[in-house]
């Protein structure tokens, strides 16, 4: 019985750390430009897709990474700075269209410049599966794990060690007065949305191995990854990890243990009671609004 | 100003793009051509259905237009996207029917997209021939449709005469969200009992799932499971085997033919190894003893696709082929286009041997295919292999 | 009180009834017809939904919910249940406005962002027990719709339902325009505005904001009904997050605050894919673009940029 609990646990927190690596990316644009980037999903799908062609074609893996990495994070600039820039003091609304508009034609492009087949990645490590407290765990989870949480790490160090770092949590919680004391807003949001790209990139190239990728990997990812962010408070990083986590866990432990068919339904049923009931999210702060 | 100009080029364009396509039409009723309407999910949740298919329809008819036509016409090929949407995919049939005026129809890719265009293609009297494959379609059968897949019924029969060849009677069912999966899964449940088989496990999982593992560790802790079937489509089987493998499991794990593609022994890597599921005869159709009937055909079009569009052909792409010829064979018997006469001659067709199989049509059945016309495969060293 | 009837709205009203009456002059077959049906049901809850997003200022990524429960609920009743049509229509749009006033309630406390994700939350939801549960709905394959039956009359053919659904659009506007002139509307506006403002000056918001989510939630439904008794057929894909995101698209494309530019919007995005056939391909990409496109260069959707354009703020104004 343990046994089986130990599997889905593991397996929820592996699914719950991908969803965590894009919850973070969320957060970080919201953070700097309180717009909801629903072209997330996509550069998962670019770091995924880019790697597979690239090793395809015959770069060594590393390279391809670093490569796909870049050029996400190239995708996420340009989209900063053609899409959401112009249409910084459009309504709500037409930005979360603006930012869908994106991610259709990103999907479009990929269909294009890639094929609508599904693809893999070799795991880094091979896939022998390791026996932990009678589940079995495939290597690539470890690295997914693993590189998740250096890459939490790193972004702490950044968001509060270093300069730029701090610049960009203080254009997110007061933009007028970051601006007053010199920081460049227009190129903090830049820089968040290629940071962002990166992250998105960075999951996709991790668990491509264990999920597999494809043009439209992107969709569900971004809700879910969505999800989680709402559900750890929108725009708080330890917020992204905790709701990815929750949310992976839930899903499996559900589908072990009530209806494999509505596992779906959980990771949104779980959103709206958060967002009922605390609508900051486990970890976001009261907020008080300024009338 | 700025917005006002782009306004005027946002109206242009919209101008130019409707004039264009209004044109564009006009142009194609100056000719004579016989006109193959199809709306196939090209992009999408069923893209890798959709896309071979196009690609097949285009090249044949190329092919037969380079080889001086049908009854002295060129073919004229007229496709759309439905996207895996079966309200598109009505629009898109309507429109076919209406405005491009075409003679036959064959597409529909999924069952939802086919189902919703059957009541359009039966009050306009013009023969379909679907590419899906939900037992539904020709059951009950409907004068105007039919179609060139094998059921998800007889799927599931040759998959449980395998399973009692081996002496297998309990199983476990795990399948998917997805039109394909549930379809399958309620005519396996149906039929399991005819064939002796017991299903004692039946699990689902959601689309776009990333992790079967919950659902597969259930199965594995139901006592009396001699094998597994997981009646899938898409991305989902490929991850079922892995999960399968990295759990341990060991019984014997049955895919559907919804999977019957290299891509699927790709994708699951190592995993794959000795997964069994019934396909049709294009996959090995290298390996195929040359006494065997369907060798010629299979191994034409495996063939010609590949030296074409430089990848691995699939068995999706080899029902838009059957369908296609039956068109163009029946169009030759009746000797004309006439939709009635047409149709009359494809529910005549006798003995055409396809890619699916050997196809015998008649007025109670509008799919022509039987048991033999799948084959039972398993995944050894990474290719496929038939099993005798 | 006939004055009431007579005012400016009316010449809109007059405008919207010539074109309608005059467009099958340019419907040469079935297939346009079939196009501009599709055109007016989607005008229908464009309008409604264009009240919510519009004037109250809520934003709605589920709407596809209540338009595909209007579609299940007479599918359901009318071909499982042998409901007459009419009956099932409107059993289907009460279930669905107490359901909107019941959920209205807790989800419109939310603002922004978190209003958008709950709502797409409740669509996504409603979605995946669609397909999900095949025993009454047909799973992710859909189910057949009988036609609609008008007291014993059998509604076929493109012409009678052209007429059909564009009797419905009237109505919708003018039901539309007569709810913004009203204190409701006046409510609203106020509400989008500001808020708290509004509270202060004794606008009940909460109650307003749940009457439209309620009055949108029931235009969407009865469109949704009548959508499936067309199509003779329904999939839960009417349900989904990208029919929503479509059907805010028209909206905010052909304008938000402005019930011609909702009109306008579901005109111009249920004919763009046909017309973007011609692209093959490269459909995704073009429409991806086009989205975009007038998205940041007409951030106020068509409707309103082309009345600044043309007169200034006095045009925008009348095009209300």
């Amino acid at each position: 019985m343990s046994g089986q609990l130990a599997q889905y646990l593991l397996s929820g927190i592996t699914i719950g750390t991908i969803y965590a690596l894009v919850a973070l990316g969320f957060s970080i644009i919201f953070n700097a430009s309180h717009v909801i980037n629903f072209a997330q999903g996509e550069f998962v799908m670019i770091g995924g897709m880019t790697t597979v062609s690239l090793t395809g074609a015959g770069l060594p893996p590393p390279a391809a990474m670093i490569a796909a990495v870049g050029l996400a994070a190239l995708v996420g600039l340009a989209l900063e700075k053609f899409a959401v820039e112009p249409a910084r003091r459009a309504p709500v609304v037409t930005l979360i269209i603006i930012t869908i508009g994106a991610s259709i034609l990103l999907r479009g492009l990929a269909a294009l410049v890639w094929d609508k087949k599904l693809h893999t990645l070799a795991p880094f490590s091979g896939s022998a599966p390791i026996e932990i407290a009678g589940a079995a765990l495939l290597p690539q989870s470890l690295w997914v794990l693993g590189v998740s949480l250096a890459i939490v790490l790193a972004l702490s160090w950044f968001f509060g060690r270093t300069l730029l770092g701090k610049a960009m949590l203080a254009t997110s919680n007061q933009g007028v007065a970051a601006q007053l004391v010199g920081i460049n807003v227009r190129r903090v949001l830049l820089i968040s949305f290629g940071l962002s790209a990166a992250l998105g990139a960075v999951a996709g190239i991790l668990i491509t191995p264990i999920t597999l990728t494809s043009w439209d990997v992107g969709i569900m990812l971004g809700l879910k990854g969505f999800a989680a962010a709402v559900l750890g408070g929108l725009g708080s990083g330890p917020g992204a990890v905790l709701g990815g986590l929750v949310l992976g866990v839930a899903e499996s432990l559900s589908a072990g243990y009530l209806s494999s068919a509505y596992k779906d339904v959980i990771a949104f049923v779980l959103m709206l009671a958060v967002l009922f009931f605390r609508p900051t999210g486990i970890l976001g702060g009261r907020t008080a609004e300024r009338v | 100003m700025k917005s006002i100009r782009i306004a005027m080029a946002a109206g242009g364009s919209l101008l130019a793009l409707t004039l264009a396509g209004v044109l564009g039409a006009g142009i194609a009723a100056a000719q004579e051509p016989i006109k193959v309407g199809a709306f196939l999910s090209v992009t999408g949740p069923a893209a890798f259905l959709g896309d071979p298919e196009q690609k097949t329809l285009e090249l044949y008819v190329e092919k037969l237009n380079a080889g001086g036509g049908v009854l002295g016409r060129k073919l004229q090929l007229l496709a759309y996207d439905s996207a895996g949407d079966a309200d598109k995919a009505r629009t898109f049939a309507r429109r076919l029917i209406e405005q491009d005026k075409v003679d036959v129809i064959v597409g529909g890719s999924t069952t939802g997209e086919t189902m919703a265009v059957v009541p359009l293609v039966e009050q306009a009297g013009i023969p379909f021939i679907s590419l899906a494959g939900a037992v539904v379609i020709i059951e009950p059968v409907k004068k105007w449709v039919f179609k060139t897949p094998h059921t998800d019924r007889m799927a599931c029969q040759k998959i449980f005469v395998d399973m009692g060849s081996r002496g297998i009677t309990k199983i476990a069912l795990i399948s998917g969200a997805g039109g394909f999966d549930k379809s399958m899964r309620a005519e396996c449940l149906k039929v399991a009992a005819q064939h002796k088989i017991e299903i004692v496990a039946d699990e689902t999982y959601g689309a776009g799932d990333a992790d079967m593992t919950a659902q597969l560790t259930k199965i594995r802790t139901t006592p009396g499971v001699q094998a597994v079937l997981n009646a899938g489509f898409g991305q989902g089987p490929a991850i079922v085997t892995k999960n399968f493998r990295q759990i341990g499991m060991t019984v014997p794990l049955y895919q559907s033919h919804g999977v019957a593609s290299k891509e699927f022994v790709k994708l699951s890597g190592e995993a794959a190894e000795g997964v069994r599921l019934p396909a049709a005869a294009l996959l090995v159709a290298e390996t195929l003893p040359d006494s065997d009937p369907q060798k010629k055909v299979v191994v034409a079009y495996k063939r010609e696709y590949e030296a074409r569009f430089k990848s691995e052909v699939s068995t999706f792409g080899g029902h838009a082929y059957d369908g296609l010829m039956l068109v163009v064979e029946a169009m030759k018997r009746a000797g004309s286009t006439d939709k009635a006469k047409v149709r009359d001659a494809l529910e005549a067709t006798r003995g055409y041997m396809g890619t699916a199989g050997m196809v015998n049509m008649s007025p109670q059945d509008h799919m022509g295919l039987d048991l033999t016309a799948f084959r039972m495969l398993e995944v050894r060293r990474g290719d496929w292999s038939l099993i005798k | 009180m006939i004055a009431r009837f007579v005012s400016p709205r009316i010449e809109g009203l007059a405008a919207l009834l010539a074109v309608i009456a005059a467009l099958p002059l340019a419907l040469s077959n079935n297939y346009f017809y079939e196009v501009a049906i599709l055109v007016g049901l989607n005008a229908i809850v464009c309008v409604g939904l264009n009240l919510l997003i519009g004037y109250a200022g809520q934003i709605s990524l589920g709407h596809a919910g209540f338009f595909g429960l209007g579609a299940y609920g007479s599918a359901i009743l009318s071909a499982r249940f042998d409901w007459p049509p009419l009956a099932a229509l409107a059993a289907a749009t009460v279930a669905v406005a107490l359901l909107a006033y019941l959920i209205g309630r807790p989800i419109l406390r939310l603002r922004g962002h978190y209003l958008a994700m709950a709502t797409l939350g409740m669509g996504v939801i409603v979605s995946i027990v669609a397909a999900t549960e095949d025993r009454w709905t047909g799973g992710p394959d859909g189910m057949s719709v009988p036609p609609f039956k008008l007291f014993g009359a059998t509604l076929s053919g493109e012409g009678a339902w052209y007429c059909v659904v564009g009797a419905l659009l009237v109505a919708a506007v003018w039901l539309s325009l007569n709810l913004i002139e009203s204190p409701t509307g006046r409510a609203l506006r106020a509400l989008s505005s500001s808020e708290v403002a509004a509270e202060v000056s004794g606008i009940d918001s909460a109650r307003q904001k749940v009457l439209v989510f309620v009055i949108s939630a029931v235009f969407a439904s009865v469109a949704g009904s009548l959508t499936a008794h067309y199509s003779g057929f329904i999939t839960p894909s009417k349900l989904s997050f990208f029919h929503s995101i479509e059907l805010v698209t028209m909206v905010v494309f052909g304008g938000m605050a402005s019930t011609y530019g909702a009109v306008v919007g579901a005109a111009v995005l249920t004919t763009l894919p046909q017309l973007l056939t011609v692209f093959k391909d490269y459909e995704m990409v073009v429409f991806g673009a086009i989205m975009m496109g007038t998205m940041i260069f007409m951030p106020k959707g068509l409707v309103p940029s082309i009345g600044t354009w043309v007169g200034g703020s006095r045009a925008r104004k009348d095009l209300r």
